[in-house]
């Protein structure tokens, strides 16, 4: 069988990166860690203004649009963990955004907590569930893994409609919007859009900081090689859990941002499309990268409700077809071609 | 008890429909070693296809092999255009490109026969339509084709030559290549024949559940189950564990006072579940790796 041997006699690009006789062109390999850019705090301080000015410059429907982007980009963060860092796939992330959302919309909207205490109870009981269940999920070999979250994901609307007593069954749950306090001055739209922000760069930093740290190499060389790492003293098992722990948590804390920024959680937000979607996002976006989560938000923000004016096909026939061409044809993604364009630009304007 | 035995009658004819798509699961993860999680949709495909040709006056059973030559094409063209630049990568490669086929598929039918409901023929003569004996004559029309199904599956790999070669390259893709064996038209031909089996199971499914382009969603998870159960190799266990599936849900869902209607589809998760926690070794965990 194919998979007999430990799925890893990679074809194309991914041969040619495992044997390494020849050099990549930036952007070709997911990880690449290469600097083409020479302006990097430029363009960070850049974006991180033109980030602020946003909810003050465009209008309330576009600042509610950049919200949900950052929303995704939280959850991509998380998912590209598993599916990027870690190389296991997730089907089944929309789960743990649909608990972080009814956690935010039972403790707010039931039982009348102060809104920013349900951040860290979502984020705990999320990180908990992951960690608990990334250890005997990863242990699944190969495809395994992918069927099983599928599955899970499959449950998750029956379930929130069975037990209906707590989450408003099918009918779904209002949440109160969090209203910006008075001395700011804001309206109800920016002050959402500045609370998702800082939490984004907060899971930003910290997804940076975690990739960068000796987990996060442990991460990258289980995935390139579990035997190797496992020689070289790294344990594959309790990095890939804890990886899946933190992923779950980032899901489960942009659920809860979902159910502020929405205002309503029902079971039908939660189904195994959501789930696809955040997959997608990640292939798209460009696994392994820490630009690709944010274009993978972008991407599933924009794209397909501009294809929905088309046509209720056009969404899934779009997003269906690019997840083919990317996997088939650019596997970096959409991270992947930013980097090669910005290493081309960057070169012409050192040689000129 | 009439009751009793309607439900188990209606269990296996769903169960059957779960075996049959478990079944092309299987054939396709022997030969390329993918869990293809686009076959559900191709089975709704083929379904239409059928419905297609039924609508322009043709009689079933017709329209069955010329749906089922038309799998067979579809299924060859979409492995030698897609799967193939995907085959023997990692993880993700082949689970991404499998999960873009099934929504583009969802979408193009969307596209060409809208998602309106559409009621299909029973293939199978209501003839004796007294009490639950209409039901029960379809039940057994849909089990029996499955069996014939797996009949003639068997009468190929072992009794053909063609079947021979799809063996070897099932246990050794190198090897059989060493040996003349074209493998690029085998895994072809596996995927073609997989998606044939999986359009039985649509054909069989759509005058159960009315023809939409969702209609495979929910099977997919139970034959997810049943395929799970054979390990992804045994089209015998996976074949029985449909089965078994289909019944435990009908009685489930009826009996059980806590699953109800609306928590049927955890009867595969616990399956799923248990299964995994029970096997030790090659086909589940890690150990194989």
């Amino acid at each position: 069988m194919r998979h007999g041997n430990d799925g890893r006699e990679g074809t194309g690009v991914n041969a040619v990166a495992q044997t390494g006789h020849r050099r990549l062109a930036v952007g070709r390999m997911a990880g690449d860690r290469r600097r083409v850019w020479p302006w990097r705090r430029t363009t960070l301080a850049a974006l991180a203004v033109a980030a602020c000015a946003a909810p003050f410059v465009l209008e309330p429907y576009r600042v509610f649009q950049l919200t949900m982007v950052l929303v995704y980009g939280i959850a991509l963060l998380g998912l590209n963990l598993v599916v990027g860092h870690g190389g296991r796939v997730s089907l089944g992330h929309g789960a743990f955004l649909a608990i972080g959302a009814y956690i935010a919309a039972v403790m707010t909207g039931r039982l009348g907590v102060p809104y920013p205490l349900a951040l860290p109870v979502a984020a705990l009981v999320t990180f908990g569930l992951g960690l608990a269940l990334g250890r005997p999920a990863l242990r699944l070999s190969g495809p395994y893994l992918a069927v099983v979250t599928f599955v899970i994901a499959a449950v998750v609307p029956p379930v929130i409609k069975r037990f209906g007593t707590v989450t408003g069954g099918s009918m779904g749950l209002p949440v109160p919007v969090p209203s910006a306090p008075s001395w700011t001055g804001l309206a109800e739209d920016q002050w959402l859009y500045l609370l998702v922000l800082a939490v984004a760069a907060a899971a930003f930093a910290a997804a940076r900081n975690l990739l960068e740290s000796r987990a996060g190499r442990a991460l990258t060389a289980v995935r390139e090689n579990p035997h190797a790492a496992e020689i070289l003293g790294v344990r594959p098992g309790s990095h890939r859990a804890l990886a899946f722990g933190w992923s779950a948590m980032y899901a489960g804390v942009a659920g809860t941002l979902y159910a502020w920024v929405v205002g309503f959680v029902s079971p039908d937000s939660f189904t195994v499309t959501l789930s696809i979607v955040l997959l997608a996002a990640v292939v798209i976006g460009g696994p392994g990268s820490l630009a690709g989560p944010l274009l993978g938000a972008v991407f599933v923000t924009f794209v397909p409700a501009a294809a929905q004016r088309a046509g209720d096909a056009l969404p899934g026939i779009v997003s269906g077809l690019l997840i083919i061409v990317v996997v088939c044809f650019a596997p970096t993604g959409l991270a992947g071609l930013l980097r090669m364009a910005a290493g081309g630009v960057a070169r012409r304007l050192g040689r000129g | 008890m009439a009751g009793l035995l309607l439900q188990i009658v209606q269990g296996l004819s769903l169960g059957a429909v779960y075996a049959g798509l478990a079944l092309a699961l299987v054939l396709v993860h022997r030969f390329n070693g993918i869990v293809n999680f686009a076959q559900g949709e191709l089975a709704m495909l083929s379904a239409y296809v059928a419905w297609q040709l039924l609508d322009a006056g043709l009689p079933f059973w017709a329209a069955l092999p010329i749906t089922l030559a038309v799998s067979v094409v579809g299924g060859m063209l979409v492995e030698r255009s897609i799967i193939r630049r995907v085959e023997g990568d990692r993880e993700l490669a082949p689970v991404a490109v499998t999960v873009g086929l099934m929504v583009f598929v969802n979408a193009a039918a969307g596209l060409v026969w809208s998602f309106a409901v559409r009621s299909f023929p029973n293939p199978f003569p209501a003839a004796l339509s007294f009490g639950s004996a209409q039901s029960g004559f379809s039940a057994l029309g849909v089990l029996g084709v499955v069996a014939v199904m797996m009949l003639l599956l068997h009468v190929f790999f072992r009794h053909t030559g063609a079947g021979l070669l799809m063996r070897a390259v099932a246990a050794d893709p190198v090897a059989a290549r060493l040996s003349g064996v074209r493998v690029g038209r085998v895994l072809g031909l596996g995927w073609g024949m997989a998606s044939a089996v999986g359009a039985i199971a649509g054909i069989l499914v759509a005058p159960l559940l009315f023809l939409e382009p969702n209609m495979m969603g929910g099977v997919l998870v139970y034959a997810f189950a049943a395929a799970v159960v054979g390990g992804f190799r045994d089209p015998v266990a996976a074949v029985v564990a449909g089965l078994g599936l289909g019944v435990a849900e009908t009685l489930a869902g009826t009996y059980v006072a806590f699953v109800g209607a609306d928590l049927k589809v955890i009867v595969p998760l616990l399956v799923i579940v248990v299964v995994l926690m029970l096997r030790r070794g090659p086909a589940g965990t890690a150990g194989q790796r």
